[in-house]
């Protein structure tokens, strides 16, 4: 039933989501003096309430296998019961479907924030080549917008999120406005060394840690657990570093659990009004607008915008391109890990330090032949993490017996083994895809997405290049590699299709309208009032994590929406 | 300070926190550092307070022979309350419950048939001589017989590793020195020039 209140306010605004794109609108339109209503699906976050950032096991009578020991069969909340993640690869109610033949994994976070509260916050530049592939391949299809256009919003996102970093004028990760980055931990300079050794570039992490006193926001206090959301907002999360301050403003108008279901058109086709569904009533209510920004994370957003169909638009909004849902991308992903003998009997030490890997190794093979297109970063991952459920069963697995031998060997092998992983560029492929399920609705009767998903030639040469690059760094400083008895196939090597949670590219931007569904600014071709702030608008995916991107180019898109709010335009 | 000072000043400085949400009405409160230390080390001191244990789900007996067993797999175990981590976890899950008391059972039922007596009440040569056969999953080829008593074992291994290595006291032996608060992050020059040197880059 449609509750539609005659006094009801019209925002010159509306976004939807509070992820990075969503989060960097408000703030920014805020800023700029424009009245925003920003609607979230899920719930309120309350950071000292609900981040477990300094909690250990043994505070919790189930130590965080859950309250009813789901960890142990194979369930229980995504990245574990400490993180701060607030959905999952599925959702109660809220299901997607998956085309015969393919696999695809979505992760959906549903609180203010979405998936920055959680995130890795990897943070890296595209590089001038990166967006503009198709012109030196002839393979995928170039950004209608260049470096030089994206590079000022890098600076402005960096500088007011804070970014760790050095400069090391490498073509292939563009340098920017950095704070000091933590020096590596031992297993690191180890990495260092021996991917040096092999010839592989290793620099500090560019990541979304506040090393220095930032707006307010007080430095870092490394201790290590980013992905369980930080109390002192030392880390970038939309939630804390810009929904929470711009609602200070007085210009912002927060609307939880609103599970946005449809944009509503006027007669010229011009989005007046989104409707939603209340979560706490099941109800649905519409909040008026003169502009909406979506920005839902890319699929859901894809998502919305099928849904709203109407006599203009039978196809879904704006979608007269055919190209929503198409040009889905995730990142490839691949990780080899290895017991290091030089880190035995390593007296113990604190290295907790960031969140993360403090080192790093960009693509470094940008000008050089390969047998696959497109390139990918090295992530690293070591050292003496806090116990929880299932660090060491592993190794008890493998030794078994029991008393003070196993004691020995748990207390021995404890930080002695290292992680590499790759995340590389998936080019867009003509098999991969997201529609509408002709047949299945969620819990609040709107259609649910169905995913094709393929990996083609380009990626599992990839991987196979990650897996030998990753062995010789892993051997250059003594690795023992456990390796699996009979070879496997490249194709089960590779991550799942949407495992690595990069998913972008369902409603990309371009010059023409007929192969694309926004312009450059990220505003749709057809419906001038409408227009998309996520990693949805993505032409390509390099092998840069989306979320510095998605907040620059949000941060892009929402002044050149409030120039277009004073001049009337939209 | 005494534990209970320790745990008073952490609630108060989580009720700090709690009075910032109400204020501000808003829920985006900032901890200071020297707030998000204090609260890193409160947390540290808050382990479990006394008081005798009553299983939620065993018997008096299961819960005796679940302690024993857990002792003789990870010495030290009864400090790291694995026994009420097992039996937690099972009053609150079907499968684990059945896996644990139908182990149990096992335990009890072929030590009987070796020695005429129950788990606990056989010598410990006894009991390492039953735990030395279910231990390995290889002995499972010589003796199919073994073979529930096997997979319990890899339960109770799994479980009391857990159970011990998220306690306090399982933290504090493997040496974990984080979950602090501190203003600068270094290594020590010489764990850099040990590991260098040992991987023979130095």
């Amino acid at each position: 039933m449609s509750q539609v209140a005659r006094s009801q306010p019209v925002y010159d605004v509306v976004i939807i989501g509070s992820g990075a794109g969503g989060g960097t609108t408000t703030k920014v339109l805020a800023d700029l003096g424009v009245s925003v209503a920003l609607l979230e699906a899920g719930p309120m976050l309350n950071p000292a309430k609900d981040f477990k950032e300094h909690k250990w096991p043994h505070d919790y009578p189930h130590r965080g296998a859950e309250e009813d020991g789901g960890r142990y069969f194979g369930r229980g909340k995504g990245f574990g019961f400490f993180a701060a993640t607030e959905g999952d690869w599925q959702l109660e109610g809220e299901p997607y479907t998956v085309a015969p033949g393919s696999q695809f994994r979505w992760f959906r976070s549903r609180v203010v924030g979405g998936r920055t509260n959680h995130y890795g916050r990897i943070s890296l530049r595209f590089a001038d080549y990166d967006l503009k592939s198709y012109s030196r391949d002839g393979i995928g299809t170039d950004w209608p917008i260049s470096y030089e256009d994206i590079s000022p919003y890098y600076d402005k996102a960096e500088a007011f999120i804070g970014v760790t970093g050095s400069k090391e004028g490498f073509r292939s990760a563009p340098d920017g406005i950095f704070q000091k980055c933590p020096p590596p931990r031992a297993h690191e300079l180890l990495i260092q060394k021996a991917s040096q050794k092999v010839g592989v570039p290793c620099i500090p992490a560019r990541l979304a840690v506040i090393t220095q006193k930032t707006n307010g926001r007080p430095a870092c206090h490394y201790c290590g657990e980013c992905g369980r959301g930080c109390v002192t907002a030392s880390n970038y999360s939309s939630s804390q570093v810009q929904v929470f301050p711009a609602m200070k403003t007085g210009r912002v108008t927060l609307i939880t659990n609103a599970m946005a279901r449809e944009l509503l058109v006027d007669d010229q086709g011009k989005v007046k009004a989104v409707s939603y569904i209340d979560q706490t009533t099941r109800t649905e209510r519409q909040v008026k607008c003169r502009s909406v920004v979506v920005a839902a994370s890319a699929c859901e957003t894809a998502r919305l915008l099928m849904n709203s169909k109407s006599s203009k638009y039978p196809n879904g909004i704006g979608n007269g391109s055919g190209q929503l849902g198409r040009n889905l991308v995730d990142s490839t992903g691949f990780s080899l890990g290895a017991h290091i003998p030089a880190l035995e009997g390593l007296p113990r030490y604190d290295s907790d330090g960031m969140g993360g890997g403090h080192v790093y190794m960009p693509w470094w093979l940008w000008d050089k032949k390969t047998d696959f297109p497109r390139g990918y970063h090295i992530e690293v991952g070591g050292g003496y993490g806090m116990p929880g459920i299932g660090s060491f069963s592993g190794i008890a697995n493998r030794v078994e017996g029991y008393g003070e031998s196993l004691k020995k060997t748990i207390y021995e092998g404890y930080g002695t083994n290292v992680g590499l992983a790759g995340r590389g560029e998936m080019v867009p492929n003509e098999g991969t895809f997201c529609e509408l399920d002709p047949s299945v609705v969620d819990k609040y009767g709107i259609p649910v997405l169905r995913f094709h998903y393929k990996w083609t030639d380009y990626e599992l040469k990839q991987v196979e290049h990650m897996e030998q690059t990753f062995t010789e760094i892993l051997e250059a400083m003594g690795g023992r590699i456990t390796k699996p008895a009979t070879p496997v196939a490249t194709e089960k090597k590779i991550s799942v299709g949407g495992e690595i949670i990069h998913e972008v590219g369902v409603a990309r931007m371009g010059d023409d309208p007929k192969t694309s569904y926004l312009n450059k600014y990220g505003q749709s071709h057809e419906v001038k009032n409408l227009f998309v702030a996520d990693g949805a608008s993505f032409v390509s995916n390099p092998d840069k994590n989306p979320t510095l991107t998605i907040c620059a180019l949000a941060w892009r898109t929402a002044e050149y929406l409030a120039e277009e709010l004073k001049k009337r335009n939209v | 300070m005494s534990d209970s000072s320790k745990l008073s000043t952490r609630r108060e400085t989580l009720i700090k926190i709690a009075g910032a949400v109400t204020a501000a009405n808003l829920a985006q409160p900032l901890l200071s550092q020297s707030d998000a230390e204090h609260v890193h080390k409160a947390a540290a001191a808050s382990t479990a307070l006394g008081g005798v244990y009553k299983p939620k789900l065993f018997t008096p007996h299961e819960f005796k022979t679940l302690q024993v067993l857990s002792e003789i797999i990870i010495p030290g175990a009864s400090k790291g309350n694995t026994a009420e981590f097992v039996d937690y976890l099972s009053a609150n899950n079907k499968e684990l419950a059945a896996i644990f008391t139908g182990g149990l059972q096992w335990l009890d039922m072929t030590m009987q048939k070796r020695v005429d007596a129950k788990f606990i009440d056989a010598k410990n040569a006894q009991q390492t001589e039953l735990l030395d056969l279910i231990a390995y999953r290889r002995n499972a080829q010589d003796h199919p017989e073994l073979a529930p008593g096997i997979r319990f074992f890899t339960w109770a291994r799994r479980m009391a590793v857990d159970g011990y290595y998220t306690s306090a006291a399982g933290i504090k032996e493997i040496g974990f020195k984080g979950n602090g608060a501190s203003a600068k992050f270094e290594v020590k020059q010489e764990l850099y020039d040990q590991v260098l040197r040992k991987a023979g880059f130095a």
